[in-house]
């Protein structure tokens, strides 16, 4: 781990995707025990303030502090996206190592099946998650975790049949592991850091599908911040108040770039032999 | 071919099946009865039945599901409860705003990405090509709505160059409708194009890798010609397969991209339907949605035969 992160630390992208990474996590932590100002405290007087001195980033049409609003936001957002990276890996990568294990119809039906889930995009599942069962956070959950499955699925597949006609596989054959404990134990280990990049992008990728649910009204509800929400009051004030909706964009502008740069300098230190070829 | 295309066709066809029942079974286990959920709780009994019987509720669901396939299948979708019109007519004038802008802003981000790809594959290591990926690593991070938000700002309220939001129609001629669609369409165009352009400059490195590459170099080929006569099109592949993606991706965004606009489209449609809970208008909106994304890939799939010879000639 230590010489992990000593290599890993003299790649720009990784260095600075883990930095900004962190911060957000950091800020999300903090919010828990401490925001400058009560996000559910509204305070007319000072409402639409451009960010100064007391209000770093001002505050909005109710007179909340934005700030502590981005930092509750960070909360809602890294829920929202880990829960569904959770989903897709938990669903998508058996699946695919089950499918990449058996080969045949089976492969090929699981296959086909992901064909079908990809012609659903995520913001079509939300809106009818929501229209049968109401919008909120947990709605977010499930539409961007059912899209992350077929992608995990894809991915776990393709890399576990490069796998199975290896040597060491062979030799765990023959020496009579099954197929479910060979994939446990073999085959999932060795595609672990595919499957971290892509986690990483998914988480991003999370972010903002959460972000524009939460904008269009199906995600996280009032009176629970979010980064979405927020663009969605600030949208009918941009007229007079344009920090309302440069400064939350710009949270999640940030957060996905830091995942994003986290995952490609991931891949370039776990998979050099694939860096090269795409840069 | 023609058995690669027939594959194709089928297996679409399945897709599409397979989606709609879906569709149809989402909408099934709604929580308690959809009529009372359609009404709200303050509905009298005779309405709620009433409503049972127009929906044809009271009949099995299979028979439900046949009668509303076939009706697709024919053109009728049913009923909107909300609007007391045919959701034909209310997709069929929706349609013509969402559909339009996706492929506008597909034209877009294909105009700009596979150029500025190609242009940075060919400047590897340079100023130039380190200057777009940079860009490019920070314009795929932006959310489309966002940058809609952003553009509305400079360009609508504070330069006035374009108008905010709404649509003219395209009664009222070409010009005014597109321009409308215009920033709606950039919007969604440029975080699109962020990622394709990554992907093209990717593509066109990958293949000029290949040994092929090398022989038609070496037997004094310029380095132009080369790319134009032998990679370009095997550098197609990965980016038509990104294409049929982005499109959904695309057609899903005008659902966003549309609130922002106020623009009358099919995300309008479906987000006053669940607000009205007109599930009827909900389930018909969403599998026109899901059907248009399965046709465009079919159509990236026999795409496909142009770009890759060796799928005409019968091995995929």
């Amino acid at each position: 781990m230590k010489q992990f992160l000593k290599t890993a630390m003299h790649n720009r992208s990784f260095a600075t995707g883990i930095v900004i990474t962190c911060f957000i996590v950091l800020m999300a932590a903090v919010s828990f025990i401490w925001t400058p100002y009560d996000v559910t405290n509204l305070d007319i007087t000072a409402k639409l303030k451009a960010p100064y001195g007391s209000h770093w980033f001002g505050t909005d049409h109710f007179g909340r502090d934005i700030f502590s609003m981005i930092m509750v936001g960070a909360r809602n957002s890294i829920a929202v996206a880990l829960a569904a990276v959770i989903i897709g890996v938990g669903i998508g990568v058996p699946v695919g190592c089950w499918a990449a294990a058996r080969g045949g119809q089976l492969d090929e039906v699981l296959m086909r099946g992901n064909d079908v889930v990809f012609a659903f995009p995520s913001l079509l599942s939300a809106a009818m998650i929501a229209a049968v069962f109401g919008p909120g956070a947990i709605n977010a959950i499930i539409a961007i975790g059912i899209f992350n499955i077929p992608v995990f699925a894809r991915l776990s597949r393709g890399a576990a049949l490069t796998l199975w006609p290896r040597d060491f596989i062979m030799a765990a054959r023959a020496a009579g592991k099954n197929k479910t404990r060979i994939t446990i134990e073999h085959i999932i280990p060795n595609m672990a850091n595919v499957l971290i990049v892509q986690a990483t992008v998914a988480f991003a990728l999370g972010i903002i599908l959460e972000a524009g649910l939460a904008y269009v009204g199906l995600g996280t509800q009032p009176p629970t911040p979010s980064w979405g929400k927020m663009l969605n009051e600030a949208q009918t004030m941009m007229s007079f108040a344009p920090h309302m909706a440069v400064i939350p964009g710009l949270a999640i502008v940030i957060s996905v770039l830091g995942l994003n740069l986290l995952g490609d300098g991931l891949r370039d230190v776990l998979d050099p032999r694939l860096s090269r070829k795409r840069d | 071919m023609i058995l690669f295309l027939i594959r194709k066709i089928l297996w679409a066809a399945a897709t599409l099946a397979v989606a709609s029942v879906l569709v149809f079974a989402a909408l099934e286990i709604v929580p308690g009865d959809p009529a009372q959920v359609m009404l709200g709780i303050n509905a009298t009994d005779d309405a709620i039945a009433a409503l049972r019987e127009d929906l044809g509720l009271n009949k099995p669901a299979l028979e439900r599901y046949f009668s509303w396939i076939f009706g697709l299948l024919q053109g009728d979708l049913g009923k909107s409860y909300t609007y007391s019109v045919a959701v034909r007519e209310l997709v069929a004038d929706r349609i013509t705003i969402s559909l339009p802008l996706a492929l506008l802003a597909l034209v877009m981000s294909t105009a700009i990405a596979i150029p500025v790809g190609l242009y940075a594959a060919t400047k590897r290591g340079s100023i130039a090509d380190t200057t777009i990926m940079a860009v490019t690593q920070v314009g795929y991070a932006i959310p489309n709505f966002w940058l809609a938000l952003l553009l509305v700002y400079i360009l609508a309220i504070w330069l006035q160059l374009v108008p905010a939001g709404g649509f003219p129609g395209w009664d009222g001629g070409l010009v005014p409708a597109l321009k409308a669609l215009f920033l709606p369409a950039v919007s969604l165009a440029l975080p699109q194009a962020a990622i394709l352009s990554r992907i093209t400059r990717s593509a066109l490195l990958d293949t000029m890798g290949e040994d092929y590459i090398r022989t038609a170099r070496a037997k004094g080929l310029s380095f132009r010609a080369t790319i134009w006569k032998h990679a370009l099109r095997n550098t197609m592949i990965p980016v038509l397969t990104i294409l049929g993606l982005q499109f959904a991706y695309l057609l899903a965004g005008t659902i966003v991209i549309e609130n922002v606009f106020y623009l009358p489209g099919l995300g309008r449609l479906i987000f006053q339907a669940i607000a009205l809970r007109d599930l009827i208008v909900v389930e018909s909106a969403v599998m026109m949605l899901v059907a248009t994304i399965i046709l465009i890939n079919l159509v990236v799939d026999l795409a496909y035969l142009w770009a890759d010879p060796r799928l005409r000639h019968g091995r995929p």
